[in-house]
């Protein structure tokens, strides 16, 4: 007997990009890590004043030049090539660091391997052995954003949660993710588990649920 | 007269022992001391402690340091990139060893370096595997955990313009770990597109005044500042 097929359809990429970019205030300063989140930058709204920061010591980060305009000293966190919108700034790295741990930022979009149900995120090693481990600024964004969204698939390849009781992936920051867009749900966490603000077409609580393998509460 | 202005690289870097724990500036090859490096490897020094936020981008730079076999270790927040291949190699085969430190870690180590601090409390890194070993506490019902300095015995940055008493000025994302490593290490050179006379550099641009840097060199401009 082959089993039902999922009746829901999962949202694109770009549809969790939209997503997160609508939900970003005018006026807010966001720094977008580096990976899916990426995405979000294309989603940005022109009648929103939103200020990228940089890890590498830029406010006011633009979108990617024309390559003819590639400027090698102007690059982001990626180490792709970007622009400086007008009133745009540059910085050392003390000073864009204090920015991030000291709370200066509104918004870290991070992408994740796991995102436990009381805040921990996992997202800069696996573990495995053998692997290279890099974490560059993910540690102080989770720390430092006054809020961390996270944007990743709900579900690993092979059918897990990346929704999780607890992180088993090596920690990046403790408690401190505060909202999770995925593939099929957007979801608050909250002091007591995830509360789903949003579902995809044709998903239900308990379907999504049963997929998570977590308690879930309608947000 | 003050003057820091060395004729070559090569000649600015002659004292670098070997062992020597060396800062060599920039966020992948945003910054990077190019020249300098290049003549680090000619100069010969080894079994050299790098502190960088990376571990080489292709086959220049910090990348060829390591190639040529010099690096004894590497303490950085990010060594695996697309392009990181040498390092891999490297490391994959016992060659080099590898302290990983969250990026605002490191450079406030740095700076902590430079400022006269005997460590510090962060936040980043608590309750995660890089914190383990490393005394913790909580402050007003926050975790941090302590860290301390990382000095250098030379620092290798690059700028843009400087004058002869050191003052430098940057150029837009390659100023990054420049000014603070040069607070952190006995002996700072830096390299630049052009050496200005006193009084030419703007006093409010100078991100990074002299007394924090040793040697300057004129290294022309480079194909990373065409624009």
């Amino acid at each position: 007997m082959t089993p039902t097929p999922p009746k829901y359809t999962a949202w694109t990429r770009d549809q969790m990009a939209a997503r997160i970019a609508n939900d970003i205030e005018d006026g807010a300063v966001v720094n977008i890590g580096i990976g899916m989140p990426e995405l979000v930058a294309n989603h940005l709204s022109p009648n929103k004043e939103i200020l990228l920061h940089s890890e590498n010591g830029i406010l006011g980060m633009g979108p990617q030049p024309a390559a003819d305009a590639v400027d090698p000293d102007l690059i982001n966190a990626g180490k792709q090539p970007v622009t400086l919108l007008a009133g745009g700034a540059f910085f050392d790295h003390s000073l864009s660091f204090a920015m991030m741990r000291g709370g200066h930022l509104d918004i870290a979009i991070l992408g994740a391997f796991q995102v436990a149900e009381n805040g921990d995120i996992a997202n800069w090693s696996t573990g495995k052995p053998g692997a290279i481990p890099a974490v560059g600024g993910a540690m102080d964004l989770a720390v430092g954003a006054r809020q961390v969204f996270v944007m990743m698939e709900h579900l690993t390849k092979d059918g897990q949660s990346k929704l999780v009781r607890r992180c088993t992936y090596p920690l990046t920051g403790l408690g401190c993710v505060t909202r999770v867009y995925t593939d099929l749900a957007v979801l608050d966490v909250t002091g007591d588990g995830f509360a789903v603000r949003e579902l995809c077409e044709g998903l239900s609580l308990e379907a999504l649920q049963a997929l998570s393998g977590l308690t879930l509460r309608a947000a | 007269m003050l003057s820091k202005v060395r004729t070559s690289a090569l000649e600015a870097l002659a004292d670098v022992p070997d062992g020597a724990t060396i800062m060599v500036g920039g966020f992948g090859n945003a910054g990077m001391p190019m020249e300098l490096v290049d003549a680090l490897i000619e100069q010969g020094a080894k079994d050299l402690t790098v502190v960088s936020n990376n571990a080489g981008n292709g086959t220049t730079g910090l990348a060829a340091l390591l190639a040529a076999g010099r690096v004894r270790k590497v303490i950085c927040s990010f060594p695996r990139q697309t392009d990181s291949f040498v390092f891999d190699a490297l490391y994959r085969a016992g060659k080099v060893e590898l302290e990983l430190v969250p990026q605002g870690n490191l450079v406030e180590r740095i700076r902590a370096a430079g400022a006269g601090i005997g460590g510090f409390f962060t936040p980043t890194s608590y309750g995660t595997p890089l914190a383990e070993g490393k005394e913790a506490r909580v402050i007003d019902g926050r975790g941090y955990v302590l860290e301390y300095p990382i000095h250098a015995d030379v620092a290798l940055i690059k700028g843009r313009l400087a004058d002869r008493w050191g003052n430098m000025v940057f150029r837009k994302a390659a100023r990054n770990f420049g000014p603070i490593m040069a607070s952190a290490a006995k002996i700072s050179v830096a390299q630049v597109e052009e050496i200005v006379e006193l009084g030419a550099l703007d006093p409010e641009t100078i991100a990074l005044p002299g007394i924090f840097v040793s040697r300057v060199v004129a290294v022309g401009k480079t194909a990373h500042a065409a624009a």
